[in-house]
Order: C-alpha cells, then sequence, then structure tokens
C-alpha cells in the first residue's frame, strides 16, 4: 500500500511537471483552462442559435448548459490518459521501463492524471461561473445540495478514470496514436448519456445503452446538487430519490471498474505479446 | 536453488504483418522472423554473463523476454525460479535493464529529478533515494550534471544517467544491453569497472550483459554465450572457448584488393576465414584460423594467383574473435 501511494506520488508529481512546465504561467492558464472552456461555450451558443432563442434562465437551457461544462472532465481525463500512454512510449520512451518497475500500473497512471482532473476542474468551475453570473442560470450557493455534488464527483472521476484504464490497455495494443479511441468513446457518451437532450429522446436501444452507462447517472446527478429546485422533467431519471441516483451510479461504475480492469488485462497481454510495449514508430 | 535465469527451448518468432490481402501470399511463412530458436541457458546466481553475437542474433530480444516486456512464442524462460509468462510481478521486483544507444527519459526533468522519480517506482523511500542517487552521480562523473535538464545531455551523459536508473534500484539481477554503445574509450571503462565492481561487491548479484565487443566480454564476463541466428551456438567461459581454437592459429594477411575472395575458401588446413575490403586504402584484410600452419603457403598462392600483392602478414595467438568466426562462419565487426 505504500509502495502503491508512492508510485501515485511519483507519478503526479511527473504529471504535474509535465502540465507546469510553461514558462509562461498566464499562457499555460490560457492553453490548459481556456481551451475547453470556449470549447464548452461554443457549443452553448450553438444551442441558442439552433434553438432559435431559449431563455438562458429556463430548466432547458440549464440542463443543456450544466452537461456540457461537466462533459469537459470527460473529454479531458479520457484523453489525458491515452495521452500518458502515447508520449511516454512515442516521446519519451519511458514506457518499456515504468512497464517493467514493480508497480500497480493504475496508480500510475491515476497519478498521471490527477494534475490533468486538477486543470479540468479549473476549466469546469471558469464555464459555471460564466453560466451563472453571466447567462444567469440559477445556482445558489445556499440551496445548493454540496453533499451529492462531492459524492457523485468523486465517484464519477474514479469512473472516469477507469475507463480511461481500460482506453489505457486499448493504446498499449495500437503501435500509433490514435486520438479516435478517446474521442470515439467521449463522442459516445455525449450522444448517449444525456449531455445537451435527455436519453427519452433516442431509440429505445439507444436508451438502454444511455442507461448502462454511468456517465448518464452522474451527469443527471451533477445537474441535481447545483439546482435541486429545478429539475428538467421526462429526462427519465427525473423525480428519482437522490439515494438511488447515487446507488445506480455505484453500480454501474463498479461494474465499469470491473469491466475496464478486464480490458486493461487483456490489452496488456495483447501488447506483451506482440512486443508493442517499448515500440517506437519513429516519426 | 533457482538459475538466475534459465530457459527451455526458448523460441519467439515475429509475425510480420503484410501489406497485400490477397490470401494465397499472406499464408507464406517467410515473412515471420524467427528471433530466438530453441534457446536453452541457465545463469547462475551471482555469474557475469556476457551474449555474443553479431547484429539481428537476437540478444535483444532474449533480454526484453526476461524484463517481462515481451512474451515467448513458445518454449519457458525462469527468472529467479518466475515464469516470465505467468509471474510477471516477483521478476519485476528484482530486475532492471538498461540498454545503450536510447534517448529515453523525461527531457524537462533534470537528471536528479528523473532517476529520483523511477526510484520511486521502486519504493525506495526518498531521502534514501536521494543519497544513493548523488553518491552515484558522482561515482560516474556527472555530479556536474545533476541538475541540468535532462534534454540537454549528451549521448554520453544520458547514458551514464540511464546505467545509474538501472543499479540505483539494487536489483538482484539485470539485465545491460550493450550499456557501453556509443561511448567513448574513458566512459566505456567507467562503465565496465562499475559493473564488474557491483556484481563482486555482494555475493547473489546477476549481470547478463549483451555485447559486440570481443574485449568488453573477455575482460568482464564469467561465462559466455555466442549467440547467432536465434540460437546459442557455444557456452562456455571465455578462457574455454579460446581453447577451443588454440590448437589453431590465427593468420592475417593484408593483401591488394582481391576482387574475388570467396574463392580462398576450401583450402585444406583452414578452419575457418573472414575478409574485410578497405576501400580507402584499396587493400583486402584477410584472417585465417588454420590448423596446420602449412596450410600459408596454399593461402599465399592462392591470393598471388588473383593478382595480389601481399603486404602484411600477422600471426596472432586466438582471441574471443577467433572463436567467434571458427562457429559462426562470420566475423563481428
Ligand atoms: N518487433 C519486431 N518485429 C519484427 N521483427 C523483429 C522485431 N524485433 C526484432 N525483430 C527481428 O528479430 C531478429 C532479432 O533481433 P534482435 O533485436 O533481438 O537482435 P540483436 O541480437 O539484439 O541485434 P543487434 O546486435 O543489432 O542489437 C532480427 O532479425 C530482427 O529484425
Ligand atoms: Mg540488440
Amino acid at each position: 500500500m505504500k509502495e502503491n501511494l508512492r508510485t501515485l506520488l511519483g507519478a503526479g508529481w511527473l504529471g504535474w511537471q509535465m502540465e507546469a512546465n510553461w514558462t509562461d504561467p498566464f499562457l499555460f492558464m490560457i492553453y490548459s483552462v481556456a481551451k475547453p472552456v470556449s470549447a464548452a461555450l461554443i457549443l452553448v451558443f450553438m444551442y441558442i442559435v439552433i434553438l432559435g432563442g431559449v431563455a438562458t434562465e429556463s430548466t432547458a437551457f440549464a440542463y443543456i448548459f450544466l452537461g456540457n461544462a461537466f462533459f469537459i472532465y470527460v473529454g479531458q481525463v479520457l484523453f489525458g490518459v491515452t495521452w500518458v500512454i502515447h508520449e511516454d512510449r512515442e516521446h519519451f520512451q519511458t514506457l518499456k521501463l515504468i512497464y517493467i518497475s514493480p508497480i500497480s500500473f493504475y496508480y500510475y497512471i491515476i497519478g498521471r492524471a490527477g494534475s490533468k482532473i486538477l486543470i479540468a476542474t479549473v476549466a469546469v468551475v471558469v464555464t459555471l461561473l460564466f453560466g451563472i453570473f453571466i447567462l444567469g442560470i440559477p445556482v445558489d450557493a445556499f440551496t445548493m445540495d454540496w453533499a451529492l455534488l462531492v459524492l457523485c464527483l468523486t465517484v464519477g472521476m474514479a469512473c472516469l478514470v477507469s475507463i480511461g484504464i481500460a482506453l489505457a490497455g486499448i493504446t498499449f495494443m495500437t503501435a500509433k496514436h490514435s486520438g479516435g479511441i478517446n474521442e470515439g468513446i467521449a463522442g459516445l457518451f455525449y450522444v448517449f448519456c444525456g449531455v445537451v437532450f435527455p436519453i427519452t429522446q433516442l431509440p429505445a436501444w439507444g436508451q438502454s445503452l444511455g442507461y448502462a452507462i454511468p456517465v448518464t447517472y452522474w451527469l443527471e446527478a451533477m445537474r441535481k446538487a447545483l439546482l435541486p429546485a429545478q429539475q428538467l422533467e421526462g429526462t427519465g431519471l427525473h423525480g428519482i430519490e437522490n439515494f438511488w441516483l447515487v446507488a445506480l451510479l455505484a453500480v454501474s461504475a463498479l461494474f465499469f471498474y470491473f469491466l475496464s480492469i478486464l480490458i486493461f488485462r487483456l490489452g496488456d497481454y495483447l501488447a506483451r505479446r506482440a512486443g508493442k510495449i517499448d515500440m517506437t514508430t519513429a516519426y | 536453488m533457482n538459475y538466475a535465469v534459465e530457459t527451455k527451448d526458448l523460441t519467439r518468432i515475429f509475425r510480420v504483418k503484410k501489406r497485400r490481402r490477397r490470401r494465397s501470399e499472406s499464408k507464406g511463412s517467410e515473412q515471420d522472423v524467427t528471433a530466438l530458436k530453441d534457446v536453452n541457458l541457465r545463469i547462475e546466481e551471482g555469474e557475469l554473463f556476457g551474449l555474443l553475437g553479431p547484429n539481428g542474433a537476437g540478444k535483444t530480444t532474449l533480454i526484453k523476454i526476461l524484463c517481462t516486456l515481451l512474451l515467448p512464442t513458445s518454449g519457458k524462460a525462469y527468472v529467479a525460479g518466475n515464469d516470465v509468462e505467468k509471474d510477471p510481478y516477483p521478476i519485476r521486483r528484482i530486475i532492471n535493464m538498461v540498454s545503450g544507444g536510447e534517448t529515453s527519459g523525461y527531457g524537462l526533468l533534470t537528471t536528479r529529478e528523473n532517476l529520483w522519480m523511477f526510484s520511486q517506482f521502486y519504493g525506495i523511500p526518498s531521502k534514501e533515494a536521494k543519497k544513493r542517487i548523488d553518491e552515484m552521480l558522482e561515482a560516474f562523473g556527472i555530479w556536474d550534471k545533476r541538475n541540468a535538464k535532462v534534454r540537454t545531455l549528451s549521448t554520453g551523459e544520458r547514458q551514464k544517467a540511464n546505467v545509474i536508473r538501472g543499479f540505483m534500484t539494487d536489483p538482484s539481477i539485470i539485465f545491460l544491453d550493450e550499456p557501453t554503445l556509443g561511448l567513448d574509450v574513458n566512459a566505456s571503462r567507467t562503465i565496465r569497472k562499475f559493473i564488474s565492481d557491483w556484481v563482486r561487491e555482494t555475493s547473489g548479484r546477476t549481470v547478463l550483459l549483451t555485447t559486440h565487443y570481443m574485449m568488453e566480454a573477455d575482460e568482464l564476463c564469467d561465462r559466455l554465450a555466442i549467440i547467432d541466428e536465434g540460437g546459442i551456438v557455444a557456452c562456455d567461459t571465455p578462457r574455454n572457448l579460446k581453447k577451443t581454437v588454440s590448437k589453431a592459429s590465427s593468420l592475417m594477411f593484408e593483401a591488394d584488393y582481391l576482387r574475388d575472395p570467396d574463392k580462398l575458401k576450401g583450402i585444406e588446413g583452414i578452419q575457418n576465414f573472414t575478409y574485410k575490403h578497405n576501400g580507402q586504402m584499396n587493400r583486402t584484410l584477410l584472417t585465417f584460423i588454420v590448423e596446420d600452419e602449412s596450410a600459408v603457403a596454399d593461402i599465399v598462392s592462392r591470393i598471388v594467383e588473383q593478382g595480389a600483392k601481399i603486404h602484411s602478414l600477422e600471426k596472432r595467438e586466438p582471441t574471443l574473435e577467433d572463436v567467434f568466426v571458427s562457429l559462426v562462419g562470420k566475423g563481428l565487426a
């Protein structure tokens, strides 16, 4: 356990060194925070235009806005984890050295992803503040459900990291960096997890898929935590009690956790068989 | 007692995927590379063991399998009694690996930071790690580079840092893949001395080292395996290996450029021979291992037949190189 903690801290420190390797902290903030924030806001404004001017105070708008804001985490974490494998293998050529060290690779990944989560958090907070103060989304610090927020945010992060670990296993096997994997998965989640529209809008099979992915419950929980009194109806999860929402999130997250371990192990095995752990494509 | 390393009919085949889709062609196995073929090897605890072989012989492949980076295609490999395929974790606790001529490392960290970070993956308490790292930076003469970013280090400095990374975790078994590749004479000597001191300092430490340099193998290794085309062709102490050719002697000729040196094959009394052209000097260097020195007359006349002059002739005591040539049928360099 102590050794795992050492791995976690070592990797976390490394991750932070990489993130903060910008000579100019201002540029660093622009790049790491402003980029995801503006990406989320662009989408939000597109919806305003497409929907022909929804009132930004409306429940529907809050649904879209909060979904997009928290979805920043999904993109950043999934990208971050696959990128770690890619840059360790290709750029630094250290993946093989880390691979043959007596660590649990999970702790390494979590450590490296830690700083990415931290930065993504800043981006999410900035986006939320923009929504609250500029667009007038009626989030109120006094009526917010802080307990639900903290609990579900933690479970949600754990879940995203474990999905990331599964992607890491897949990235092991692909010698080239396939940005496609994380973007593909993130895109899938964007459509099927009720980010901008409730999953009840999907065909039946799509709804079933949505109900199977923890991100769906997680986003619903985030919205509920921030706006307990103003919930969109007909989301498929509307009116569900907090306890059950958390339970569904936890159960689906646990399922994804075991699935991701399985996928990681398989990817690890196949990569070792094919000799891909230390392969560089030399570009 | 377990061997430090043991392999049983270890085989590794690389399947090289074809670009073409046509079924009839994709069946052929000519694209598959057999990097290791039925390798049987036993390295005792405490040995400094060398693997000597030409390019593409399978040395790196063997090291990768033993380091748990690569799986065997068939056969078995054990490190300290653990199956590389089934029990990689206990192996990883007691090994480390350094390979020469590579540029790995987090370029944005300093030498010391980079080493410290790796030490954390081996559960070394931070303070202890820093102490060890500083001592070794000093010993390898790169103390003044301790706070330099890794990306600014020269090839040799990087390689030294890499060697430190391997040894600082105090492994029981270390795998060194051409650890002195591309280093100058002094740096190579420092590293060689470190390796031989290290293995003798505490009992039970084992080194498996690959090299192209005969001198290095001869000077360092307790035992050597000569590997060629994925198979072990000989395995013994350097001394015994040399004995096998000692009844023979080796003759080196320097002659004018020979158009067709292969014609010199098949002279009676010759165990083996190799040649090298030196285009710049317009000369050919020929090395013969002869069982019977009366073959000299034949050799000389065959060279002269080709219209070439002989500029020098030298007789040497057998070296590992001669062993290699007599076994593999070609030189190393
Ligand atoms: N990933 C791979 N895919 C296909 N073939 C490979 C792969 N790795 C190695 N080989 C082949 O396997 C054979 C053995 O390679 P290996 O790297 O083990 O040789 P080596 O003895 O280390 O050579 P060198 O002295 O040049 O380092 C070579 O023919 C090589 O081309
Ligand atoms: Mg090699």
